[in-house]
Order: C-alpha cells, then sequence, then structure tokens
C-alpha cells in the first residue's frame, strides 16, 4: 500500500517553528518532521506530549530497591544465615550498595526495553527517508495526504506562504 | 532594575532586630540556668554556637564564589542571569574571617581540646601521644596562619571576580569574560585545597582523636547543597517581589536540579563515611558514630535520623518529578528545609565533641542563629543592591534569556 505526502522543505528552524504553528492553526495534520538536529521547543508547537517514559523509570526503580532488599534479606537472613564480620544476619547498611546498583540497573534497562518496546524498534525497523536532505541542512515537514483532500493547490500555497523554499510530493510504500 | 534587594534588606533588619532581642533574652536564660551550674559553661556554650554557625554562614558565602567559578570555568550559559545572587553572597567572607579570628582566639580552649598546652607537655599526667603527634599541623601559630590565608586567599579571588564582573557591566567586552574565566581556574585549586583543609581544621579537629579521609568532602558537600539551596531561594524571594523577571521555569527547574543531585551527592558522602567506619568497627574511628548514636545516652540520636531524613529522603521524594523542579512553592519548601536540614549536620559534627550531653537547642542556638543570619542577610542584600541585578555586558545573557530546557 502507498500513501502519498506532501513535503515542504525549510531551510531556517525559526521560519520552521512559525510554519508548524501557522499549518496547524489552519486546520492541516502534521504527519511528522525531520531535522537534521534537535530543535529546542519543537515539542510544543507540534503538541506531543511529553514523554511517560519517567514513570516506567520510577516503577523500575522501585521494583529494583524492593527486589534487592529481598533478595539480600531472604538470602543472608533466611535461606543461608552466616556471620560475616561480627555483623548480624540482617545488617541493612552493608545491603545499601548493592540496593543501589540494583536500583539503578532495573530502572535504566526497563527504560530501554520499553523504549524499544513502544517505539517497536527491532532489527527490521525500516525508516522511510522523505528527503535526504534532512540529514543534511534542510527541515522538511510531511503532510499526509488522506483520501478527502483535493486541492492540492492549496495545501502547495499553505506551505509556500509559509517559508517553504520547495513543495514536493511523494509516494511511500508501506 | 538596579540598586534593589529592599524588601530583602527589611526582613534582613527585622531579622537582626529580633534576633538581637532573643540573644539578650538567651543570655539571661543561660545566666540562670549557670547560676546553679558552673559559670564557663554557658559561655563555653556560646562559643560553640558562634563558631558553628559562622562556619555554616562562611561555607555558605565561599560557596558563591565557587558556584561563580565553577559556571566560568564551564563556560555556563544558563546561569548568568542568577550570577549576581551567588556573587552577592560572598560579601559575607570578610566579616566570616573577623568572626572565626575572634571568636577562635577568645573561645579556642573551649571548642578545641588540643589547644591546651598540658596535652603536648611530657611533663603532665595529662600529656596525650596521640594529639602531640600532631602537633606538627594541629598548633596554635599554624592553624591561626592557615585561617587567615584561607580568607586572604578567598576575599582576594572573590574581589577580583567581583570586580571584573563590575566592570564589565560598566565596559562591555568579552575580555573581562576571558580573564574571568582564568581567575576562576585559579581559584578551583585554591578552593580545592583549602575548602579540605579548613574543613579539617574547623570541624575536624573538635574530634581531635579521630580521622576521617572523606570529612573534607563531607563538609564541602554540606556547605554546597546550602549554598545551593540559598541561591535557589533567593532567586525566587527576589522572582516573588517583581524582580529577575527573565528568569524563568527553565532557569528553576536548573536549579532544582542542582539541588537535588546535591542533596544525593551529600548522602553518598554521608553514607561512604559511615560504612567504611561501619563494617571496620575499628575502636578509634567507630567512636565517632558511637558518641552520636547510642553513645552519650542516646543524645544525638534523633538529630543523626533527622538529619538523614530531612536532607536526602524529603529532597530526593519531593524533587524527584520535573514539575516540582519547575514549580517555586516545592522548591521554596525543600530549600528551607535543607537550609535548617544542614545547619542541624554541623551541629551534629560540632555538639557531641564540645557539649558533649550539655548540647541542647535553646534560646541561644536560636538566637545566635537569628544574629547570624540577620547580619548574612544584611551584607547580603546589600551586595546584591550595589550592582544591577541582571549583569547586562555579559556574553552569555543572550543565552540565558532564552534558556530552554
Amino acid at each position: 500500500m502507498t500513501k502519498k505526502f506532501v513535503l515542504g522543505i525549510y531551510d531556517d528552524e525559526d521560519v520552521l517553528l512559525q510554519a508548524i504553528e501557522n499549518v496547524r492553526a489552519a486546520g492541516t495534520k502534521i504527519y511528522e518532521v525531520f531535522s537534521p538536529y534537535p530543535i529546542h521547543g519543537i515539542d510544543d508547537v507540534l503538541g506531543i506530549k511529553r514523554s511517560r517514559l519517567p514513570i516506567v523509570a520510577f516503577f523500575c526503580g522501585l521494583f529494583g530497591t524492593s527486589f534487592a532488599l529481598w533478595m539480600q534479606i531472604w538470602m543472608l537472613g533466611f535461606d543461608w544465615p552466616m556471620i560475616i564480620g561480627g555483623k548480624p544476619h540482617i545488617a541493612l547498611p552493608a545491603f545499601i550498595p548493592v540496593t543501589f546498583e540494583l536500583t539503578v540497573l532495573c530502572a535504566a534497562f526497563g527504560m530501554v526495553i520499553t523504549f524499544f518496546i513502544v517505539t517497536k524498534l527491532k532489527p527490521s525497523f525500516k525508516v522511510n527517508v522523505f528527503d535526504k536532505r534532512s540529514t543534511d541542512d534542510k527541515f522538511v515537514m510531511a503532510i499526509e495526504v488522506t483520501e478527502g483532500v483535493t486541492d492540492m493547490n492549496a495545501l502547495n500555497d499553505l506551505l509556500r506562504s509559509n517559508g517553504a523554499i520547495e513543495v514536493n510530493e511523494k509516494e511511500v510504500i508501506k | 532594575m538596579i540598586a534593589i534587594g529592599v524588601v530583602l534588606l527589611i526582613a534582613g533588619i527585622i531579622i537582626a532586630a529580633m534576633g538581637g532581642g532573643d540573644a539578650h533574652h538567651a543570655e539571661g536564660h543561660g545566666e540562670a540556668a549557670a547560676a546553679g551550674h558552673e559559670a564557663a559553661s554557658w559561655l563555653k556554650r556560646l562559643y560553640v554556637n558562634l563558631w558553628l554557625n559562622n562556619v555554616y554562614f562562611t561555607g555558605i558565602a565561599l560557596v558563591g564564589v565557587f558556584f561563580i567559578a565553577v559556571q566560568y570555568v564551564a563556560y555556563a550559559g544558563w546561569s548568568v542571569l542568577i550570577k549576581r545572587i551567588p556573587e552577592a553572597l560572598g560579601y559575607y567572607l570578610p566579616i566570616g574571617g573577623a568572626v572565626m579570628l575572634i571568636v577562635f582566639l577568645l573561645g579556642g580552649h573551649d571548642i578545641f581540646h588540643w589547644t591546651h598546652d598540658y596535652l603536648y607537655d611530657l611533663n603532665d599526667e595529662r600529656y596525650d601521644p596521640i594529639i602531640a603527634g600532631k602537633a606538627p599541623y594541629l598548633n596554635f601559630w599554624f592553624f591561626l596562619i592557615r585561617m587567615i590565608a584561607y580568607f586572604v586567599l578567598w576575599i582576594l579571588f572573590f574581589n577580583w571576580l567581583r570586580r571584573n564582573s563590575l566592570n564589565e557591566d560598566l565596559n562591555g567586552g568579552t575580555s573581562y569574560y576571558h580573564k574571568s574565566i582564568r581567575i576562576s581556574a585559579m581559584f578551583l585549586v585554591v578552593f580545592g585545597v583549602t575548602s579540605s583543609t579548613s574543613a579539617w581544621d574547623w570541624v575536624l579537629s573538635i574530634d581531635t582523636h579521630w580521622f576521617s579521609t572523606m570529612f573534607g568532602w563531607y563538609v564541602f558537600a554540606s556547605w554546597w547543597v546550602s549554598g545551593l539551596a540559598a541561591i535557589t531561594l533567593t532567586v525566587i524571594i527576589l522572582k516573588q517581589n517583581g524582580y529577575l523577571k527573565m528568569v524563568n521555569a527553565n532557569h528553576l527547574h536548573d536549579l532544582g536540579k542542582f539541588v537535588f543531585a546535591f542533596s544525593i551527592f551529600w548522602t553518598y558522602i554521608w553514607f561512604s563515611q559511615f560504612m567504611l567506619i561501619w563494617y571496620a568497627n575499628i575502636p578509634e574511628e567507630s567512636i565517632y558514630f558511637i558518641e552520636r548514636l547510642g553513645g552519650n545516652g542516646g543524645h544525638f540520636k534523633w538529630i543523626f535520623f533527622t538529619n538523614l531524613i530531612v536532607n536526602f529522603a524529603f529532597p530526593f521524594l519531593v524533587l524527584m518529578t520535573r514539575d516540582a523542579k519547575r514549580q517555586m512553592i516545592m522548591l521554596k519548601i525543600v530549600t528551607i528545609a535543607i537550609l535548617i536540614g544542614h545547619w542541624l549536620d554541623f551541629y551534629l559534627m560540632m555538639m557531641p565533641g564540645t557539649m558533649r550531653t550539655d548540647a541542647t537547642i535553646g534560646f541561644i542556638e536560636i538566637g545566635t542563629t537569628l544574629i547570624f543570619l540577620g547580619v548574612f542577610l544584611l551584607t547580603f542584600t546589600k551586595g546584591l543592591a550595589k550592582a544591577s541585578l541582571v549583569p547586562v555586558n555579559h556574553p552569555f545573557l543572550e543565552e540565558s534569556v532564552h534558556h530552554h530546557v
């Protein structure tokens, strides 16, 4: 199945940010914006919601903390009690470093794995590069042409009037 | 925008006046209590309190200079808008130096056990071979010379940086900026050595027999996080009173991250010191924690745990989310808690070695703290009012105004 996109090419990041606002205000849905580098403030302009990854990190960290404490208390306190350095079996200060490390490990791995799953990032992942110049010195705004849209000129004008230096059409196989 | 801080100035005067009233009351109270006791004990208590507060506030003032130096050396742009606040903190340094000198000369024997001559006298029955072995470092004159040297160096670098910063306001250009970076780099070397040695001198040597290689870091961490909390709190108060209009949630976010990160750093240092001593359990080392936990009749136990809760658990849990670091009210609560918490931290470092079980938190403690706070706020706000709150010709000012995280 192929999808048709209209690509607005921009060469200035401030013009692009303004254009995104105007295009969205005109009621056009932006499919994606490609940029060679991260642009400050583009998330707000595009209306992208804040990532919920920190919540995942918190709960993974909490899991790490409780798992580490449970593991050490159970192993050294109940399963195979040993006297080490004349300390009590359950010697909390000695458990803190391991607890800390497992907290960090679980939070970090939990975040990375969740990120891969949510973004469906896997070895066979293919990216459609709409315009190769978006990896060099141009910014590309892609708008999906849905079936209802017939007036391509209006779209073209909208992009050009907002500072696009080029407007192209492209069909992409999905 | 020029010559401000009036609101804070008045607040400072009021607090100083209140502090003065309290202290008079406190001394009366102390004397009444001392009547049945020995006469020297309230004086000792006063000296220890003066020392405690002076070390605490001098540290915050020093951290102001350190903060500026770090920002320069790191080529930081975000902090330019708030730069004048840590800069003004340094104005307390000369007062801190004077008070430190006077209190040491008058009350040295009450604060530091090692200042007694008989400890070094082989013929005296109170001769102490361990302390005598430390005599090359811990002796009256070298201690005095070091103390003066620290303050001379710190004040020198503070004035140097401040002068450059003010000249930059007048004349503009980037030459002052480049010069400041070189001064800052030199100061950081000086600070790296003196922050540790001053911590040994002023805090660690109270417990003369005991030693800890982490101690310089520990005191630095405590000073640093209190200083960051003071800077953050001042920024918020100034902003809420209508100054620093260009400071927004992004700058607060960065300050919040600083406070959050360094309360964890402090805990890390605290734990590193505690765990090794706890694990090895060598009497000459573990005495320090015994005095603060079960020893002294458990007198300091509640402060020991309060210290950890207020300075670690509370900021850690409250400032964890991004939203909390961007809200003034959350930052305000946490920074005030940290400032009180680290005062308690210094209390816990000094009191067991000096006052033992006589240590309380009464009118003298609160009174002297309020006087110091008042004087500190007075010099600080006067310093703030001396120059524009925004360094108008700083090359990174534009970057700071548009700072976005």
